[in-house]
């Protein structure tokens, strides 16, 4: 069964996502790539900023700090909904 | 780990195993042979966070100069490696970058390099990729393009210590079979792996053959192929590491994170007076009781005077504030190194936003307050093109140790000191605290007007990179301070020692009878009373007027210009420069002239970053004309309001 897709913004800490695709200008999607977002990638919140934004996402065994603003462009696959600490 | 490195044919003169400490290290490659031709030029590359910089260190200590490269923004360090044999290789250290797609101006600067199309730089017979062995899948993406190129090359596996301690691990010997070039297990802070590194640049090699490639403009299959080759060569990734989460969840604590982050800022400020005054005011005794002893050797005369006067004087109280810089710089270093810079970037992020910036503008912009100039040149993390501008153009309205001096004695000559909040906070340190509040609000005001008008624009990406937490180490350390230091040293001895010796000759010429003349018909008297008229609505006199032009060239210049002018005046010979200004300047001016030192932009070297960097005149000169005139209109408002 396809799992429900999201925008990488609105996952909650600790939760995970498989990317799908970004909505990005090219040459942000390029670094982000560099950077390890690339389909099919797990994806990690793995804490924030105060207020919540910017949030640092774990990829591939690095941590990238990401605003609200981009992580809401960038849609994943929710694979597991419940935050494990 | 036992060494896995069998002897090959193209690791030259030195085997591997006489570094019985390496592990894993290898240096081989079927493609690898010796040709019988040295390498004069290497370049190392790799993408940021890599430890490449750290390497370069290490391989070429302080036999290294910083240049530009010409026509671009981007900076290059070139170092020189000596053999035992005499032969030298000149070592390219390239900007950090994740791949050779020329998207970037960095990228662009390394593919120019290195294909040879970089005016006066001789194309590299070889490279050095440093890549991080903890991040190995994403970094060997910048290892495929680097060996599409055909010139022979070195893979460096950095931060080996970190992949073991973490419990990862690699097959270097496979690695090299699935590459076809040399591949090194290496740590740049322990110093493991580095003969090995010695022994490929000393060695005669061929270039490698050309590798059966993924398509290099593909990310993803860039990325599929690299995966494949960690797996090829048994990969493990390490864990991350724990010691970085379990900080993390500290310095970046919803409550405790903004704490330490207040913390570290104030503390870094407590330093710098606490340690940083009494070292300074140790080192300018030192420095008096040099010139009082190295007076005895000459006659009175011209000679005597220029010495004296001008050299000694002018040099000696700029010089004593050295100690203050390379302290800054040394806890800003330690913040770097040690990881936490890029989280007190993702605290501050939320709030630089508010000033239309982001959190990475926040590094550059607590750098500008030990120099403006170090800080100008950091503003290159920034991508967002806006930011970087609006960045550089406020850097110099934080409160930069060459303003110190100035404020230091003006302070302690006009404020006297009467405790506020115990003896920790009095009346001279709140004075210190405002002027430094007055130039940051200034800054983000000008910031957010920037931003509302001439920078508007939606492309501000903060993505930036969480590197594990690291302890610093003493060598990278030493060298950023002797980076530092030597640039500081230079402006001092340069810029600073020709004003005070131009400076000199106007306040001793012209000469009455061989010797210098008295001070009211010198040609610094006749500058300083033409210009009178401008400032006197600041309330400031002629010898204020000389100082302002002096330091121009740089701002502590105005002490060493008052110190000269002052020490000529026979009516204030005798007093030190403190009493002389009480004796000649109102409070009211005394404060005018610290309201216009925040403002000004008073400082040749910043004017010339800020040309480098934005590649035109345009911005310098509207943000001097900008800056002047805020600072003239600021001390106004000063002198007239002061009760």
């Amino acid at each position: 069964m396809q799992a429900p897709s999201a925008p990488l913004s609105e996952l909650k800490e600790g939760a995970r996502g498989v990317l799908r695709e970004m909505n990005l200008a090219p040459k942000l999607t390029e670094r982000l790539m560099n950077l390890g977002f690339l389909p099919g990638v797990e994806i990690l919140v793995a804490g924030s900023g105060p207020g919540g934004d910017p949030r640092i996402y774990r990829v591939d065994g690095a941590e990238i700090a990401l605003r609200a603003e981009v992580a809401r462009r960038i849609v994943v696959r929710l694979t597991d909904r419940r935050a494990e600490a | 780990m036992p060494v896995a490195a069998p002897p090959s044919p193209g690791c030259g003169t030195k085997s591997p195993r006489a570094d019985s400490t390496a592990s894993g290290e290898l240096l081989r490659g079927q493609d690898t042979r010796a040709a019988g031709r040295l390498f004069s030029t290497v370049a190392v590359i790799g993408p940021p966070n890599s430890g490449k910089t750290t390497l370069f260190n290490r391989l070429t200590g302080l036999r290294q100069k910083v240049g530009n490269f010409p026509g671009v923004t981007v900076e290059h360090h070139i170092g020189q490696i000596k053999h035992e044999t005499g032969h030298t290789i000149a070592l390219i250290d390239l900007p950090g970058i994740y791949s050779l797609s020329p998207q970037t101006e960095d990228e662009r600067v390394a593919m120019d390099v290195l294909e040879g199309r970089m005016a006066g730089m001789p194309r590299p017979d070889a490279v050095i990729v440093v890549v991080d062995s903890t991040h190995l899948s994403r970094h060997l993406v910048l290892v495929a393009h680097v060996i599409a190129l055909g010139v022979p090359a070195l893979v460096v596996l950095n931060m080996a210590d970190e992949l073991r301690q973490q419990g990862g691990d690699v097959d270097v010997l496979e690695l090299a079979r699935q590459l076809g070039t040399p591949v090194v297990l290496a740590s740049a802070v322990n110093g493991e792996g580095l003969p090995a590194i010695n022994a490929f640049l000393f060695s005669a090699t061929a270039s490698p053959a050309p590798l059966e490639l993924p398509v290099l403009h593909d990310a993803l299959g860039c990325r599929e192929w690299a995966l494949r080759m960690g797996a090829h060569a048994s990969y493990r990734r390490p864990a991350s590491p724990v010691w970085t989460r379990r900080l993390d969840s500290v310095f970046l604590h919803r409550l405790w994170g903004p704490v330490v982050f207040l913390a570290t800022v104030v503390g870094v400020f407590q330093i710098t007076f606490s340690v940083g005054q009494p070292l300074s005011n140790a080192f300018a005794a030192l420095l008096a009781a040099a010139g009082a002893r190295l007076g005895n050797y000459f006659g009175a005369g011209l000679l005597r005077s220029l010495l004296l006067d001008g050299i000694w004087k002018g040099v000696g109280s700029v010089l004593v504030f050295l100690p203050q810089i390379l302290l800054l710089f040394l806890v800003i270093g330690i913040l770097e190194d040690s990881g936490y810079l890029a989280r007190a970037a993702v605290i501050a992020d939320r709030t630089m936003a508010r000033a239309g910036l982001n959190g990475k503008c926040f590094i550059p912009l607590l750098s500008a307050y030990a120099c403006a100039v170090p800080a100008i040149m950091a503003t290159r993390t920034i991508e967002s093109k806006r930011d970087r501008l609006a960045t550089i153009l406020i850097a110099p309205f934080m409160t930069c140790s060459a303003r110190l001096p100035v404020y230091t004695m003006f302070i302690a000559a006009f404020v006297v000191d009467r405790p506020l909040l115990g003896i920790f906070f009095g009346t001279r340190a709140a004075a210190m605290l405002a002027l430094y509040v007055l130039g940051f609000v200034v800054a983000v005001l000008t910031a957010w007007v920037l931003k509302a008008s001439v920078l508007k624009g939606q492309d501000a990406h903060f993505v930036l990179e969480m590197p594990p937490y690291r302890r610093p180490t003493l060598a990278s350390l030493g060298l950023r301070l002797m980076d530092r230091g030597k640039a500081f040293m230079y402006r001092a001895g340069t810029v600073i020692l020709c004003v005070t010796i131009v400076l000199w000759a106007l306040t001793a010429f012209p000469l009455q009878h061989g010797r210098p003349g008295p001070l009211p018909q010198s040609l610094a008297a006749r500058a300083g009373r033409a210009m009178e008229p401008a400032i006197a609505p600041l309330g400031f006199n002629w010898k204020i007027g000389v100082g302002l032009l002096t330091s121009i060239a740089a701002r502590e210049t105005i002490i060493a210009t008052l110190g000269t002018l002052y020490g000529a005046d026979p009516e204030s010979r005798s007093m030190d420069l403190p009493s002389a200004l009480r004796h000649d300047l109102s409070p009211a001016a005394a404060i005018a002239l610290l309201v216009f030192f925040a403002f000004a932009m008073q400082c040749t070297s910043t004017i010339a970053v800020v040309r480098r960097e934005t590649n035109s005149w345009k911005w310098p000169a509207l943000q001097f004309a900008y800056m002047t005139l805020l600072a003239y209109g600021a001390a106004f408002l000063a002198f007239h309001l002061y009760p």
